[in-house]
């Protein structure tokens, strides 16, 4: 058996632990584009912000790879597939055989058509080498817009207020974090973080990147007003980097669409991480959600099955644990929900920054929002992950010391006599 | 891999486990200076709760597919599948919390002094572990099940 995974990030690791969960031996190749051994992603604002050593920014140990029989092709990238030929074409013209293959080729940063957009200075934020170029500008620029209020934007935004620029948001929804969070979470971190220094722009969006000699001026909002600033951050969103299946038959939608197993359209072709469109726990249907955890998971569970070892995927929530200035918040499954049949309740202190929203349906837990006191929160999780009737306590699940007592006893016996 | 087990119907809140694992978890090993002399006094890694009459400790079980593991961003938390035991690398934990989203069991916490997390290790150093040897009632079980 010859396994090749394309791609390097936390998808890929997740595919190898699993693959070796069941198969010690044959040979796994990564192709990746990167250079670099796998890294922690969202520690690329860690570093930027100047708390961490590009040293501690890797995932695993140095020997990682070869102590598991893991061939690193790095700074390579994957052409072709061949599905026919059960090749994959690299840059470097090589051919790649394989008998099982998994994509894991993450997201890339979506680009609006803009103005000046095209020129220096103006950045994304989503690899080490983008932290390295944003780093050239510490010490140097004053003021920098970064578009988009979403988790990306503004964890630079915070990165880069740390390091002593001014930073304006431009958000073109009606609050930030709008995936991830609700109304009032996003209300409590916006105010927090204009109270920290950060300028944040709501319904509004950038028309204009201004440029003087190319060196950029200002940008233009679309309600006509300015801000003047020397570099600007594309931080939209991640749309799934599909290209490479293109014209291969391996079936798309937004992302690459899989099983149950994480197999793709082609027999032998598995998907996982920000790339695929994968088995939605909550909602029943396929979805992108391009989360660390997820990313590892459906790694693990392709690279159980690429192994041959028939494992279903059980299904992705979305969730997210996002501190900003020492105000922690967590979000879990559906913190928005649209449509009926949804029970919402909430605790809200404004004065002290502590909301606590659960949301309930057909007497199962199916998300929660958390601002300012986060602990336990993953009891939560595992109520809904594991389908668990709340009818009976539901009160008590907005009590922020909300534990496992609280639970049925036979709930509770349950779960602490098994192994999960 | 052996496990702590609770047994609620004969634990009594009396916290000892907790009081055990803070000394085992100290510098000095020793119960008056743990608590009288060591600052910040070291946390305790497992987590009574109790509610009237009914009390149990609950701490790290080891999941074999271990969602702390699973969530974190930085590769802190890892499984070695040699024993069983999900360890949690402090010097490469940044402090998001992910692992305390992740855990059903809700037994990591954020460590009062640094920006990192804390939880059980199922005492290395020890035969058994700390808190089980301390429990006077047999309310805790460290077996392979
Ligand atoms: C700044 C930032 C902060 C984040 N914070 C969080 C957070 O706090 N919590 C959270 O859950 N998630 C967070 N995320 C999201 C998380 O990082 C992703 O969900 C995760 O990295 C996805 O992993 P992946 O393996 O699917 O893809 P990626 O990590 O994107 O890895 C894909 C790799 O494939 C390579 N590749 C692409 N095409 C080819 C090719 N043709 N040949 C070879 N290699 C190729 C790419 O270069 C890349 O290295 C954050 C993301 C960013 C950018
Ligand atoms: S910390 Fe929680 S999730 Fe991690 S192994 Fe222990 S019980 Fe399982
Ligand atoms: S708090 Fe530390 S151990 Fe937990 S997920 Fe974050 S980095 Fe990993």
């Amino acid at each position: 058996m010859e396994y090749v995974i394309i791609g390097n990030g936390v998808a890929a690791i997740g595919a190898v632990e699993g693959i070796r969960q069941w198969d010690a031996a044959s040979p796994i190749t990564i192709v990746s584009a990167e250079p670099y051994k796998v890294y922690g992603r969202p520690l690329i604002s860690h570093l930027l912000a100047g708390k961490i050593h590009e040293s501690d920014i890797f995932y695993r140990s140095d020997d990682y790879y070869d102590l598991r029989g893991v061939k690193l092709l790095l700074g390579m990238r994957a052409v072709q597939i061949l599905p026919d030929k059960r090749k994959v074409a690299s840059s470097d013209g090589r051919m790649l055989p394989f008998d099982r293959l998994l994509i894991a080729t993450g997201g890339i940063p979506f680009m609006p058509p803009l103005p000046g957009r095209d020129g220096p200075d103006v950045y994304t934020f989503t690899t080490l080498d983008d932290v390295r170029k944003i780093e050239v500008l510490i010490g140097k620029a004053k003021k920098i817009v970064v578009i988009g209020g979403g988790l990306i934007g503004l964890k630079v935004s915070e990165s880069l207020h740390d390091r002593g620029i001014r930073v304006t948001v431009v958000e073109l929804a009606d609050r930030i974090l709008s995936t991830a969070f609700d109304p009032i979470a996003g209300e409590i971190i916006r105010k927090h973080l204009t109270e920290m220094g950060m300028e944040i722009i709501l319904q509004n969006s950038a028309t204009e990147i201004v440029r003087e000699n190319g060196h950029i001026r200002a940008v233009i909002m679309s309600d006509g007003t300015r801000r003047d600033c020397e570099a600007v951050v594309i931080a939209i969103g991640v749309v799934p980097n599909i290209s490479l299946v293109e014209g291969t038959g391996i079936k798309t939608n937004r992302g690459i669409l899989t099983d149950d197993f994480m197999e793709t359209s082609v027999s032998g072709i598995y998907a996982a991480g920000d790339v695929a469109e994968a088995h939605d726990l909550l909602l029943g249907q396929r979805r992108v959600t391009p989360i660390w955890p997820v990313a590892y998971l459906q790694g693990q569970y392709a690279g159980f099955n690429m192994a041959g070892a028939k494992i279903a995927y059980r299904g992705s929530i979305p969730m997210n644990s996002i501190e900003f200035y020492g105000i922690p918040t967590v979000s879990i499954g559906l913190s928005n929900p649209v449509g009926e049949n949804y029970e919402v309740r909430h605790m809200y202190l404004p004065e002290r920054n502590l909301y606590r929203k659960i949301v309930l349906k057909d007497h199962l837990l199916a998300g929660a929002v958390l601002v300012g006191r986060i602990q336990r929160a993953g009891i939560l999780t595992g109520l809904i992950l594991n389908r668990i009737d709340c009818e009976s306590f539901k009160e008590e699940l907005l009590k922020d010391d909300f534990g496992l007592i609280n639970l049925p006893v036979e709930v509770r016996k349950k779960m602490l006599a098994v192994n999960p | 891999m052996k496990r702590v087990y609770p047994r609620e119907e004969v634990c009594i809140g009396c916290h000892l486990c907790e009081i055990a694992c803070i000394v085992e978890h100290s510098a000095s090993k020793d119960i008056i200076k743990a608590f009288k002399a060591e600052t910040p006094r070291p946390t305790a890694r497992n987590l009574v709760e109790e509610e009237g009459a009914i009390s149990f400790s609950v701490s790290c079980r080891h999941c074999n597919e271990p969602p702390c593991v699973q969530a974190c961003i930085s590769g802190a938390m890892v499984k070695d599948y040699q024993s069983g035991v999900v360890r949690h690398l402090e010097e490469k934990c940044m402090g998001c919390w992910s692992c305390i989203m992740a855990c059903p069991y809700g037994v990591i916490r954020k460590n009062p002094v640094r920006k990192t997390v804390i939880k059980c290790d199922l005492c290395p150093e020890r035969p058994i572990p700390a808190c089980v040897e301390a429990c006077p009632n047999r309310a805790l079980i460290f077996e392979e099940r």
